[in-house]
């Protein structure tokens, strides 16, 4: 028995020792995922504060439920407080792990509820420095991976990887993730867009940890380099595990969300 | 009729346990219009030139019950400058709503919109048009209503029982966008109960992966009246004629990627003879134009109604085209124009739309409805001299 566990381990350690990038690289994918499993539903209230290149600000509220989903993608409802104008218009959606995501959108003034294309991935959140990819979930086979070395983010121990979209419509060609060794959470993303030059770069910080295992931040900084423009995302109220059901994720749900 | 509802609504209130509720929260708008005609008048008795107008619309929302209840209170009022008829007030909604785990309840003054095209919405015909407010048509009147939606595997079906009947605001004899002479205010009525006719009506909706089907039935009072030409002693008058129709809807989309295919099918009988009309096409969208953070939308559609040799149906055989712009931007930027041409002769119906946001608060839209009427006696010939340009300016709260 002990023969065949140290045969195990020369055996193991070889096979570490052949490991390519690609295979570390999707390897702490799957461990980030695996981590994060078994929330079941989440909720959590938003403030987006965007800024212009002047400095001006302005201020998005709007509050986010997530249905965690075996074997496909989450499904999301987002509901808007704040500008008055959009207060009440919602926000649904299935994401997919490679098929086109279902989106619906509420509009509160004419009470219709809009089927909306999901080839906007590459769009603007709210009129953020945030697209709606850079929101949505992230399931391991949306993406091919690639280790790239091992770097600190601000004194916290990180691998970095590049990340590449496997799915349709992505406004990047790439991504460079610094992933946190201790939390297996993003601390630092820069986006490559469609012509190869870095266009944003996404830090994450104030990380809590919930439930004694599910890592979640209090604040992300959105930073577009080629228009000087920054949104920051801050996060309260997280929730888990609250007994949400399909049920609340569906066209009647979107209707009455407030 | 207003101060029925208003009773409508207090009964709705004292039954529904206004006394729960204890604290809620207000939010809503205050507007400012500006109508200038281009052209003058076609009708003596018509205003010229321009107009200003004011409107409110606040809304109270409380829940319980951990939001399985939720009470919900939108009045709306309108002041205009010249047309007495479009200063009005209305109770858009005044409903408790209950949820349950497969079934959800409505009962007061409430609102509902079926449908998925852009151009019109046939569908569409739980809730009266307020037509005083826009020519559009999107504006409509709360109706009571008893409403209970069940949500199962095999889809969602509405099931709705609407006391009362409320009768399509027209302009009156000062306003523009009307006939000429004006539609009368002697409505008369196929049925003997008049505007407390018990309307049904049902909808069953499903998503089946790309595809969302709505399928619906109407019986009651037809929200859309027929204009009677009547003489009387006091010279010719319209009288606007609401028969009791039976109408049967089918809504589908189908959501491919950048495409989205839409149509829309109505069979309605009762109303002079049995019709059927179609609206379909397509929006397709182009995600970040020209390298910018944009989407432009381009969204053709057919119109059809059987009955093509009535004056009275505004689109029986015509072609709309039209564009949608969405800057995406921190100021909530839009465009949408469109041009409805009738295949047969010369009439041409342009519209414009933009809107964007100023600071947290204020929301400035433009709007402008051009008409190009080409022969006279048509469904645009009375409204030919009311090409509008309209600016609203709303602070939200």
């Amino acid at each position: 028995m002990k023969k065949l566990s140290i045969l195990i381990l020369i055996l193991s350690s070889a096979f570490a020792y052949a490991q390519t990038p690609e295979e570390k690289g999707l390897e702490i994918a799957i461990e980030a995922d695996k981590r994060d499993q078994g929330f079941a539903d989440s909720s959590s209230k938003m403030t987006m504060t965007l800024k212009n290149a002047n400095g001006d600000e302005s201020i998005r509220k709007m509050r986010s439920k997530t249905l965690e989903v075996q074997g496909d993608g989450d499904k999301g409802l987002t509901i808007f407080d704040q500008p008055a104008d959009v207060k009440g218009t919602a926000f649904l959606s299935f994401t997919h792990v490679l098929d086109a995501d279902d989106q619906w959108l509420y509009l509160p003034a004419l009470k219709r509820v809009k089927r909306i294309s999901s080839k906007n991935k590459s769009g603007p959140f709210m009129g953020s420095e945030f697209a709606f990819e850079d929101l949505s979930s992230r399931e391991v086979e949306k993406f091919s991976y690639l280790y790239l070395k091992d770097e600190a983010v601000d004194g916290e121990d990180a691998f970095v990887i590049e990340v590449r979209p496997n799915y349709k419509y992505s406004g990047y060609t790439r991504s460079v993730v610094w992933i946190s060794k201790e939390k297996y959470q993003p601390l630092k993303i820069d986006y490559y867009d469609r012509k190869k030059s870095l266009l944003k770069t996404m830090t994450v910080s104030g990380y809590q940890q919930y439930l004694g295992q599910y890592w979640r931040p209090d604040v992300m900084v959105m930073a577009n380099h080629q228009t000087k423009k920054e949104t920051r995302l801050d996060f309260a109220d997280y929730k888990f595990k609250m007994g949400l059901s399909e049920r609340d994720f569906n066209k009647s749900s979107l209707k009455r969300a407030r | 009729m207003i101060s029925k509802m208003i009773k409508t609504a207090v009964s709705c209130a004292l039954l529904f346990g206004f006394s729960q509720v204890k604290a809620g929260e207000w939010s809503g708008y205050v507007a400012a219009e500006y109508r200038g005609f281009t052209q003058s008048k076609l009708d003596a008795e018509q205003f010229d030139k321009s107009s200003l107008s004011l409107s409110f619309e606040p809304e109270f929302y409380h829940s319980w019950n951990g939001g399985d209840d939720s009470f919900t209170f939108v009045p709306f009022a309108r002041w205009d400058e010249h047309d007495p008829q479009r200063s009005h007030v209305d109770i858009r909604e005044l409903v408790w709503l209950h949820v349950a785990q497969d079934w959800e309840l409505r009962v007061g003054i409430d609102k509902v919109f079926w449908g998925v095209t852009e151009s019109q919405h046939l569908v569409d015909i739980i809730n009266q048009t307020d037509l005083v407010e826009n020519l559009d048509g999107e504006q409509k009147l709360g109706q009571a209503m008893l409403s209970l939606s069940l949500i199962k595997d095999w889809g969602v079906l509405d099931l709705y029982v609407l006391p009362g009947f409320r009768e399509r605001t027209l302009p009156g004899k000062d306003g523009r966008f009307r006939s000429i002479p004006e539609v009368d205010d002697h409505t008369v009525y196929e049925s003997g109960a008049k505007d407390k006719h018990m309307d049904y009506a049902l909808r069953w909706g499903q998503t089946f992966d790309d595809w969302d089907v709505g399928i619906s039935h109407f019986y009651g009072t037809s929200r859309e009246p027929r204009i009677i030409p009547t003489v009387t002693p006091a010279g010719l008058r319209l009288v606007p004629y609401y028969d009791i129709i039976n109408q049967t809807g089918l809504d589908v989309q189908a959501t491919f990627d950048e495409w989205l295919w839409k149509v829309e099918v109505i069979h309605r009988s009762g109303q002079g003879e049995t019709f059927n009309a179609f609206t379909g096409g397509f929006e397709y969208t182009f995600v970040g134009v020209m390298d910018t953070a944009a989407d432009f939308g381009v969204i053709a559609e057919y119109l059809y109604d059987d009955r093509g040799s009535d004056p009275a149906v505004a689109f029986d055989n015509d072609i709309f085209v039209g564009g949608r712009l969405a800057m995406n931007d921190a100021a909530s930027s839009e465009l949408l124009f469109g041009i409805i041409s009738d295949v047969n002769n010369r009439t041409r119906f342009y519209n414009i739309e933009a809107s964007r946001r100023f600071g947290d608060s204020w929301v400035l839209s433009l709007e402008g409805r051009f008409i190009s009427a080409g022969s006279m006696g048509g469904p645009f010939s009375s409204i030919r001299k009311d090409d509008v340009i309209q600016l609203e300016l709303a602070r939200h709260f």
